[in-house]
């Protein structure tokens, strides 16, 4: 019962959050200098063309109705049509999400899978050459343009040694395995930046609870290393992990955008650059509105999930 | 404050400790000595590279000889050139990125923490919001309706870093707020604006002055990604980003010129990174190096 009423709390909590979103959003198409009709309309307009363009577009009636206009319509799941090639916007947005959203998926487990055991690992073994070598992966995971990385696998990996498709995407619900074949190695370019997050983030938060006052006296109560890590440690250290997977996941979608280029990967990371260099911006708008949700969503399960996990949390 | 005890007070004023902290590690002396040599091969560019940079020539994809060291891209330019007239480019992108960020969210976050009530309130909801969009995603998006071009993207990146810039000092101000200083400072009359420019900003500014130091790194890799994807700096003019999206698409012919540009861009990443790292545990007390 008490879950249900803090599931119906949070999820209140969210309503303000979407809705400055839809503002943000909006908020788009007025940042765009001087005259979007014109602007859409493009070089050779003729006045007419760009009369045309605003009438349909509603942009000569006030922002707050254009406003109004625009979040009755997303909420009844229409986001208006795309301006280059007419169709609706959710449509074309819903067709290529799947692809984004798995290479986004396997990214995040590949850097849990990855990071958390390096990062205990580097933590227990805090200051040894074992240690240096993860803080340096880190280092270096953080500071590599990761679509150049990318590049690389192509490079060797495809290229070189044939083992993964090099470009394209396959449909999860056509081919199973073909699709993970194909979504493997951009996967493993969006993961390396979320390995050395997690890794880096999980050994600072172990190398405290491992030196804490409880720790120490767990150790003196006769406990062994290897239990006060497993039972106490990992639990206290579950919940920076639980912060840094919805950072990681974030991070991680926005990404896609340019490791879907790299890959040639119709989704809708590549979606959103060719429609912002050809001024769709209903397209555009779309798209965001889209991840935004996504990553809200994420972040509502993250906070039940912690608050499921330390029970401090739900009191307040 | 342990600094005070271990390095005795000497007169050597700021100036000097900085210069005596710069070669006390060795990894600020390495990350700010390659810092330095990019901002003096982006000043005398013109004097280091024997061509021009945008001019073509019919060698085109030549490999490495002694006029060309680096050879030449798909239209006979000068590789090497390239690769040094991207350095002033990836500069000017970080730091106006930066630059933005902290104009955008330092004001906006000092006045919420400051003045508290349903202002913060307002603005802690917003700088939320604002935080659920994925970075690049709506930078992408904000550079598509400002117009392409490095200025445009780099303005929209320091747009997506205002609400973290703000979210960072909206709590050191309330952390400062509430000092005994602050509050004889307010009794003897003194203005907010004064008592904020005098005493929460100087006080609270030094984990900014760590973040912003890393998020240099992560404006470069933004401009990057963008100029790569088309969206930041335009041709004929060179930058790193672009330079790997030109070598990826003759990447069979000539392998070699898709590892420069990524080197220089993985090499200035690491020294703002560095250097960001050293800030934060030289500034931040309670994380002294263990041992």
């Amino acid at each position: 019962m008490r879950m249900i009423r803090l599931i119906g709390w949070r999820l209140l909590q969210v309503v303000p959050v979407v809705l400055m979103a839809t503002v943000a959003i909006f908020a788009l198409v007025q940042m765009v200098p001087g005259d979007p009709a014109a602007v859409i309309a493009g070089e050779y307009a003729t006045a007419d063309n760009i009369a045309a363009i605003r009438q349909e577009l509603g942009l000569d009636r006030p922002v707050w109705l254009q406003y109004a206009t625009w979040l009755g319509g997303a909420f009844q799941g229409d986001l208006s049509d795309s301006l280059i090639t007419g169709l609706p916007v959710l449509d074309e947005v819903l067709r290529r999400l799947p692809n984004t959203l798995l290479l986004a998926v396997l990214a995040l487990l590949i850097s849990i899978v990855v990071g958390v055991p390096l990062g205990i690992l580097a933590a227990t073994k805090s200051e040894t050459a074992l240690d240096r070598a993860a803080t340096s992966i880190a280092s270096l995971g953080v500071a590599v343009p990761n679509f150049w990385l990318g590049m690389i696998f192509v490079a060797t990996l495809s290229l070189g040694l044939g083992w993964f498709p090099t470009t394209g995407a396959v449909p999860i619900t056509q081919d199973f395995w073909g699709a993970l074949h194909h979504a493997a190695l951009p996967a493993l370019t969006l993961a390396t930046a979320g390995i050395a997050e997690i890794t880096r983030q999980l050994r600072s938060a172990m190398i405290e609870v491992l030196s804490s006052q409880y720790a120490r006296t767990l150790r003196a109560k006769g406990l062994s290393r290897a239990s006060i890590l497993w039972k106490h440690g990992l639990r206290n250290v579950s919940l920076t992990l639980l912060t840094v997977i919805g950072l990681v996941f974030n991070h991680t979608l926005g990404a896609t955008v340019a490791t879907e280029a790299v890959f040639a990967i119709p989704g809708a990371g590549s979606m959103i650059v060719s429609s912002a260099v050809s001024k769709d911006f209903p397209m555009v708008q779309g798209i965001v509105f889209v991840l935004v949700l996504i990553v809200i969503t994420m972040n509502l399960i993250i906070d039940l999930l912690y608050v499921m996990l330390d029970p401090r949390a739900a009191k307040k | 404050m342990t600094d005070f005890i271990a390095t005795p007070p000497s007169r050597q004023g700021l100036a000097g400790r900085m210069i005596g902290w710069i070669f006390s590690d060795l990894r600020v002396t390495i990350c700010l000595g390659y810092l330095a040599m990019l901002v003096i091969v982006s000043i005398f560019a013109p004097l280091l590279t024997p061509f021009s940079p945008i001019e073509q020539s019919m060698d085109i994809l030549m490999p490495p000889d002694a006029a060309h060291p680096l050879g030449t891209d798909d239209l006979g330019r000068d590789v090497f050139s390239r690769v040094v007239y991207g350095a002033p480019m990836s500069l000017y992108a970080s730091f106006l990125a930066v630059g933005v960020g902290l104009v955008l969210g330092l004001p906006v976050g000092v006045l919420a923490g400051y003045l508290g009530g349903w202002v913060d309130a307002v603005v802690s909801r917003m700088i939320d919001t604002l935080l659920s969009f994925p970075g690049i995603i709506l930078a992408v998006a904000v550079t598509g309706a400002l117009g392409i071009g490095l200025t445009n993207a780099m303005i929209s990146v320091g747009i997506v870093f205002s609400p973290n810039i703000a979210r960072l000092i909206r709590i050191q101000t309330i952390v400062v707020k509430n000092e005994l200083y602050v509050d004889a400072a307010r009794t003897f009359g003194m203005s907010v604006p004064r008592i904020i420019i005098r005493h929460i900003l100087p006080n609270a500014i030094q984990p900014i002055i760590v973040q912003v130091t890393l998020m240099l790194a992560v404006a470069l890799l933004a401009e990057a990604s963008l100029s790569f994807l088309g969206l930041g700096v335009q041709p004929p003019h060179p930058s790193w980003g672009q330079m790997l999206a030109r070598g990826y698409s003759y990447m069979e012919i000539a392998p070699e010129q898709m590892y420069v540009p990524g080197i220089a861009i993985l090499l200035t990443s690491l020294a703002f990174n560095g250097l960001g790292e050293a800030l934060r545990s030289k500034l931040d007390p309670t994380r002294r190096p263990r041992g």
